[in-house]
Order: structure tokens, then sequence, then C-alpha cells
């Protein structure tokens, strides 16, 4: 990326104040002077940065993504996207409203995330994941490599998403203590499995995060938001599963999970919104 | 060689009729063990202890459970012959999308169109009419909707539609007909053609009256606990 740069500034500038020879790499041997005077290097600075993310951005191909910042879904892809350092622009929805390009891009669902691609729509927060991890295969890999450990990996993504995260929803929404209990139940169980899942390594991934790293650790904020608005019920517990609170301080604190990750007040406040809504919305039909 | 692959099934599933055909179309051999869903066996037990449900792929020993994660392995696994997802990633996403839709969507949505009653069978109705009028124009101008060879969507589909058939005929109802769905039929009638898929298939009037016996027990089982 910098040969260009050097070679467009080297025909721009007076000569006296720029010694490269563009065909040698960055380090130059003793005897070639490299002497850029500070307002040039700051100048190189932000030109070859500049550049670079043009470069890159041109590389990546033009990068979308429809969703919001409080869906768990919409934080997989944005988690992995920032795995693999892909800079991407962030449509956020209206909440209550869904834009003509969220119908037009998703017709089936008309659910969010939705990854644009140079124009092509990607649906489903899992299959976009993969997508991501195939498209850019030369950053770190979201999936393991091994047949059976993808068997595995996509094994616990599916049930975290036909019969765990239900129960998230179910909860607080639950009409009666006896269904609020169940679904409380239900979690723990599922929560139960988890840690059995759970290895000696720092992620489900091994020594960086994964897939089921990011397929569970979406939800963490929600899960959190939960405890504190079922009156401090105990889902993920020290006793019961140690492993998956460790997992969680390390899930949170991944660089490219902290800034996706919303804080546990923000969902509460905009969880009461949303079964506000939902309520109003049963209610009335 | 057949011992490395067991397939824990059962012959009237359309989940297990997907992997058998898997790992047909793969050529490979595999023992299959036949489950009795009413005293499951204590290697499905063991196998698949999340769900307890087939089919369930035992490789070297090693299980594997979800017939679309299952398909998934195989492919990849047995990647030389009769590949089943295509390769560009695109493509890909595509593919499990339709996959997908079918599982989450469409099954259900059929189920409740073809069984409940009142407001929510109509509303069930239309929404499985929307379904498969999206399945349709996926399929449409193509001869599969792998392209031009049959591929994950096609397995995923086709079982789960020839199923819905029968339950549609047990049930008298007329909610996918040629008519209606002419591309989809033309479809179905290609896969029924071919050997390999069509030897996946339990014989129809077997599998009606199978279909038939389970839907009058839920019945009455439904009909016992509302007069209780």
């Amino acid at each position: 990326i910098k040969e260009p740069i050097i070679s467009l500034l080297s025909l721009t500038l007076p000569t006296e104040s720029l010694y490269i020879r563009i065909s040698r790499p960055c380090f130059l041997s003793p005897n070639r002077k490299l002497k850029i005077s500070s307002f040039y290097s700051v100048f190189f600075h932000f030109f070859s940065q500049h550049f670079s993310a043009l470069a890159m951005a041109s590389n990546n191909g033009d990068v979308k993504l429809i969703g919001a910042w409080a869906s768990p879904y919409v934080m997989r892809p944005r988690i992995a996207l920032n795995v693999k350092s892909v800079e991407y622009e962030f449509l956020q929805e209206q909440f209550g409203s869904k834009s003509e390009l969220l119908l037009k891009s998703n017709p089936v669902h008309k659910k969010i995330p939705v990854l644009l691609h140079n124009g092509k729509p990607i649906c489903e927060s899992s299959i976009i994941v993969e997508y991501i991890d195939e498209v850019w295969s030369s950053g770190p890999s979201i999936l393991p490599s091994d047949p059976y450990d993808r068997a595995v990996a996509r094994f616990w993504a599916a049930y975290l998403d036909e019969k765990w995260f239900p129960n998230v929803r179910a909860a607080p929404m639950a009409a009666t203590e006896e269904a609020k209990n169940a679904a409380v139940e239900q979690l723990k169980e599922g929560l139960a499995l988890l840690e059995g899942a759970y290895g000696e390594k720092d992620f489900f991934g091994g020594e960086k995060i994964g897939f089921i790293d990011i397929a569970f650790g979406s939800m963490l904020a929600w899960l959190r938001a939960l405890q504190v608005m079922l009156g401090g019920v105990k889902l993920l517990d020290e006793e019961k599963t140690p492993g998956l609170c460790k997992w969680a301080a390390k899930f949170s604190a991944d660089p490219a999970v902290k800034d996706v990750l919303p804080e546990t007040e923000k969902i509460i406040e905009f969880a009461k919104l949303l079964v506000a809504k939902i309520k109003a919305a049963a209610a009335s039909s | 060689m057949a011992k490395e692959i067991k397939l824990l099934g059962t012959w009237a599933s359309p989940f297990s009729h997907r992997i058998e055909l898997a790992l047909k179309l793969k050529g490979l051999q595999f023992e299959y063990l036949e489950e009795d869903l009413s005293n499951k066996s204590q290697l499905l037990l063991q196998s698949n202890p999340v769900h307890r449900k087939i089919p369930v792929l035992i490789h070297k020993g090693n299980p594997i459970s979800e017939s679309l994660v299952i398909m998934e392995y195989i492919d990849e696994t047995w990647q030389h012959q009769n590949p089943l997802l295509p390769k560009d990633p695109y493509a890909r996403a595509v593919a499990r999308f339709w996959a997908k839709f079918i599982d989450e969507k469409v099954l259900w949505t059929a189920f409740k169109a073809y069984n409940d009653k009142g407001k929510e069978q109509e509303d069930a109705i239309e929404e499985f009419s929307q379904q498969l009028k999206f399945l349709e124009g996926e399929l449409k101008g193509k001869e599969y909707f792998g392209g031009e060879r049959f591929g994950f969507v096609d397995i995923a589909a086709f079982f789960i539609l020839q199923f819905l058939r029968v339950l549609q005929e047990v049930k008298e109802a007329e909610l996918m007909t040629e008519e209606k769905y002419p591309v989809l039929f033309e479809w179905m009638e290609k896969l029924q053609g071919n050997e390999v898929v069509a030897g996946c298939l339990p014989p129809r009037e077997k599998h009606i009256a199978y279909v038939r016996a389970r839907r009058a027990a839920a019945e009455e089982a439904a009909s016992k606990t509302k007069a209780a």
C-alpha cells in the first residue's frame, strides 16, 4: 500500500526533502537515507491511512448491516465482522417500524439482521456469521477447521436458537408465575448443558472466540438483564456454572465484543419498552 | 467399512430420509438402525442426550445430531462425490437459508394448516400458501433448487414436502395442489423419478396408514385432555 503513495509523493515533492527508494522495502540499509520533513510525514501518514482504508474497503467490497443495537441476533454478525476487522456501515432500524430496505432485502422473514455485501442480502444471523467466516477466510477463523468440531459448533448454535433463546423471551412475558418458573427452569437446564460443553480453554472456540461463543455470547446482555428483571434470579451462578461465569467475563472483554455488547441497564430500559409494546399489541388484537 | 458409519433413524421420518439419501449420494456404506421411538435405544439416548431424537449419525463412534448439521458434516467429510452445497459462499448462504426456512417455518405452519381448527387454522393456511409461493419462486427457472443438479435444499425440501402430501391425504385437504404450485410439483415428480431418491421414500400406502394412525391417536389424546 505504501509504495504507490511514495511514488506519488516523489513526483510532487522537491527531491531534496525525500530520499526513498521505492524498490526497497520499508527497512532501509544504512547507506540509504530516509528523510521526510515533519509536514510531509503528517501528510504522508494521513494519505497512507486514507489509501489503506480505501484499499481495504475496495478489497472487502461494500459491507452494510441492517440491524438494531439491542438485538442479540444482530450482535452476532457485528462481532464476526469485528473478528475479521471488516469495516461496515451499520444501518439501524427505527424501533417499531421496518425500513423499505429491510423489507426488500428480507421479504421472507422481514427481520434483522441482514448483511448486504456488494448489494446482495444474506439473512439469518448464524448463516450470516458462516458467510462472514467463509468470505473473509484470511482473518481469524470463527468456525473450527475439523468437520466434527464444526458439527458440534453448529449443533450448539441450533440448540440455542431453537430451545434456549425462546425461554429468554418467554420468561419476562410470562402470564403466570408458573409459566415464568417453567421458563427459568428451562434456561437453567440449558446453562447446565453449556457448562458441560465448556472446556478447559478460555472460550468455547479455544484460545480465541469462535462460533459458539458468538452464538451464545450475543445473548449475554439480555441474560444479565433478565436476572435483574426477574428479581435477582441467578442464571449465571458462581456455584452451578463457574465456567460460564469465567467465560462471560472474558467474552465481554474481548476486543471484538466489548463495543457491541450493550450495558445491562440499557437493555433493561429497552426490554421494558418492548414488553409494553408487545402487551399493547396483544390487548388490541 | 459399514461399521464406521451408523445411522439411527425411523422409516417414516423425513429427517431420517434426508440422511439416508445424503449417505447414498456420497456412495457410502452404512449400518442403518431402526429406532422404536416409544422405546428408545441406549445408543440413541447416549448419542443424543440433549434432544433424544433421530436422525443421529455415528461416525467412528462420534455422534452427530440435527439433520441439517449432519448433512453439512457428510458434505465436509466426504467432499469428492456429489457435493451437496455449492462452493460459492453466497450460494451456500442462500442454500442454508432455504433449508432453515423449511425446517423452522414451513413444516410447523403446515402442521397448523392441516391439523388446527378455526381462526388459527385459517391464518396458518394463508401463511403456508405464502411459504409455498416463496419456494415456488425460488425454484422457478431452475432444474432444482441446487441449479443443474439437486443438492442441499432439494434434499431438505423433498422429503418434508412428500411427508406433507401424505398428511394432506390423511386430512383430505387440498392445500398443496399441482394447479397452485406447478413448479414445485414438476420438481417433486422429477425427484420421484430418480431411483436413488425414490429408494429413500417409504411405501406410500404404508406411510399414509401410519400417519393416519398417529393423527387419530393424537386427536384422541387431545380430546381426552379437553374433557378432563
